[in-house]
């Protein structure tokens, strides 16, 4: 047994060599090194392009910037062309000097909803650093079949009893602080320090109520096994995937509204292949790029690019036509300093050890 | 050989073992020792990180969580594994050996996440146990064992128990028989002569696979994260949570310092019978 943990160590040792080797090789001009989320793996998305351009495209998943920062600080100036972020993370790459600016006359600005350019996220000093490109919403989330749809337009939910044992809650903290700020009557930006004990009180009554705190794959999980019929914090990220095997799973925007989340892509300074590297953000910004990435076999998400080239059915599932209204209704992710950031973090920590 | 030249050659057969050890481990713990002490956004030197985690009644829970459920999951598997291995290496003739412990590591074969989602929903309220449960009728309505202690313990105990048979086997096998035969001689029964004879001597043993069973479990991170539900924080997912958005290095490598120090301080309760010489 303890040969085969070596030979788990070795194997995750070879894999780590390889994608060195794979980071080292990809400074061929036809090829393109972009640090993204589980969604932009998609052979779907990506093929096009390269069948297009006749480049490779190397991808290296990471979840949280944090770690995404880390993989850069490894790395080597010019070992990456692009990146998806959180939308209200590109600041943190800005600071650390890391992106380059792009040229909006070259992307569909015109195009995009207007809630979801996020200026002042992504544009500094009168310079872009980021486009949206993927959108939704951290929500309720739920089986319609196993509760009442009509519950479920309300954030009260969130320390509703009825639903006591049967709710799960998305294992992020900043988004689902936000609900709980929101179903207490507080606009997300305005989130200060002196409102964490209220905001602590309805995690603790909702942690009261749930059967677990999941990540992205285990709240999907959770949702179509049945073991959970609410996850707090989910949206169509986590319903529009598993859609066509239950279509009794839905979201809702409730009256007090829903927190906004937003990834974009940015471009590095030291890109080696900058134009492949802007190419690339037109592609996915384009109306079939949109199309692929928001049906991504990771997640589905809204398209940034009102003119996404989506067919009937994953407009349906999306929820598309209701866009304007949900756009109206949603407020934007908590984006708190360093600070309030630790005590959040902190605050989540404590209602998860909460018994 | 001279025996000036004996240490030049000893130390020359232990250089890239000892070379290894400082560049894989001494440089890297070095390395995030010091970066435990440089808080993020803070200037110069600090113990916050250390501090808060003996202050903080969250954070300290992650260990005492941590401690609980390594604990359970050594006893229970060292419970389980030890009449599996004294069936295969007494029970088992000894042709069918290989083959038997062979098919009892063959579910490892497979990928540790994998297995680990499996469990998942073999114990979800939807799972093969609650349905079965329900089917027989000793259940009127599921039990919830996904997203519970139980479920990490569970998950846990199916992967140790065959590191644990492993360890313990080969020790029973190292046993002369003629031990067995002279307790009998002088009038032990089978229980006297297990309790008494086979027991102490199968003991480094069961300490190594202890040990080993304590080290890997307190360190894990996949196991109480998909089976446990993050219904409460074992270190490594604490550990954890300081990366992932936040990029708290400095936060995780306080966290990993102390988790480390708890594993010396195992080992150093375990040392009298963590031989490598037989006994």
């Amino acid at each position: 047994m303890r040969s085969f943990y070596l030979c788990r160590l070795l194997a995750g040792a070879s894999v780590g060599i390889l994608a060195l080797c794979g980071a080292g090789a990809a400074s061929a001009a036809d090829e393109l090194n972009a640090l993204v989320w589980c969604d932009h793996s998609d052979p779907n998305l990506l093929k096009p392009f390269e069948d297009a351009t006749g480049a490779k495209v190397n991808v290296k998943e990471f979840e949280g910037t944090g770690a995404g920062l880390a993989i850069i600080e490894q790395s080597q100036p010019g070992d990456w062309d692009v990146m998806v972020i959180d939308s209200i993370d590109v600041r943190r790459g800005v600071d650390r000097g890391l992106f380059a600016e792009l040229p909006e006359d070259k992307l569909p600005f015109a195009d995009l909803f207007p809630e979801v350019r996020m200026d002042g996220m992504t544009k500094f000093d009168g310079k872009r650093y980021g486009i949206t490109e993927k959108f939704g919403y951290n929500t309720i989330g739920f089986n319609k079949a196993k509760v009442d749809p009509a519950d479920m337009q309300s954030l009260s939910v969130l320390t509703n009893d009825k639903y006591k044992g049967r709710v799960a809650i998305y294992d992020y903290y900043l988004p689902v602080i936000g609900l709980a700020a929101m179903s207490i009557g507080k606009k997300t930006p305005d989130i200060t320090e002196a409102d964490l004990p209220a905001i602590k009180e309805v995690l603790l009554k909702m942690k009261a109520n749930a059967k677990a705190v999941t990540d992205v794959v285990s709240s999907q999980t959770a949702l179509a096994t049945g073991e959970a019929d609410v996850l707090v914090g989910g949206g169509e990220w986590v319903s529009a995937v598993i859609a066509k095997e239950n279509p009794d799973l839905d979201f809702s925007v409730p009256a007090e509204g829903a927190i906004l989340w937003s990834q974009s892509l940015a471009m590095f300074k030291d890109s080696k292949n900058p134009d492949l590297a802007l190419k690339f953000i037109q592609y996915v910004l384009s109306p079939e790029g949109q199309a692929r990435l928001a049906t991504s076999a990771c997640y589905w998400g809204m398209p940034a690019n009102t003119k996404a080239a989506l067919n009937d059915e994953q407009k349906t599932i999306l929820r598309f036509a209701e866009q304007p209204e949900f756009l109206k209704r949603a407020q934007p992710y908590p984006a708190p300093s360093e600070d309030l950031d630790k005590k959040m973090q902190d605050v989540w920590t404590e209602m998860i050890q909460a018994q | 050989m001279s025996a000036a030249r004996q240490p030049i050659a000893a130390w020359a057969s232990v250089s890239p073992a000892l070379l290894w050890t400082l560049a894989f481990f001494a440089v890297p713990f070095a390395a995030m020792g010091v970066a435990s002490l440089f808080p993020k956004g803070e200037a110069g030197l600090s113990l916050a990180h250390y501090t808060q985690f003996f202050t903080n009644p969250s954070y300290w829970r992650s260990l005492t969580n941590s401690l609980e459920v390594t604990l359970i999951v050594t006893a229970i598997s060292v419970l389980l594994a030890y009449p599996f291995a004294w069936i295969l290496a007494f029970g088992v003739p000894e042709r069918w050996q290989r083959l038997a412990l062979m098919l009892a590591v063959l579910p490892f074969w497979t990928s540790y996440v994998v297995r680990s989602y499996s469990w998942l929903l073999v114990l979800a309220e939807k799972g093969i146990i609650n349905d079965s449960l329900l089917g027989i009728g000793l259940l009127s309505e599921p039990i919830q064992i996904a997203n519970t202690r139980a479920a990490t313990v569970i998950g846990f105990v199916h992967f140790f128990v065959m590191l644990l048979t492993l360890t313990i086997f080969a020790n029973l096998k190292q046993l002369s028989p003629n031990y067995r035969k002279a307790a009998a001689d002088l009038g032990a029964g089978p229980v006297r002569s297990f309790i008494h004879v086979i027991l102490p001597l199968t003991l480094p043993g069961i300490m190594v696979g202890a040990f080993l069973t304590f080290v890997l479990a307190i360190g894990d991170y996949i196991t109480p994260q998909i089976l446990g539900g993050n219904n409460e924080l074992l270190m490594p997912q604490l550990i954890m949570m300081q990366i992932g958005r936040r990029g708290d290095f400095a936060g995780a490598s306080a966290l990993s310092i102390i988790l480390m120090l708890v594993v010396t301080l195992a080992y150093f309760l375990c040392a009298r019978w963590l031989k490598i010489e037989r006994a």
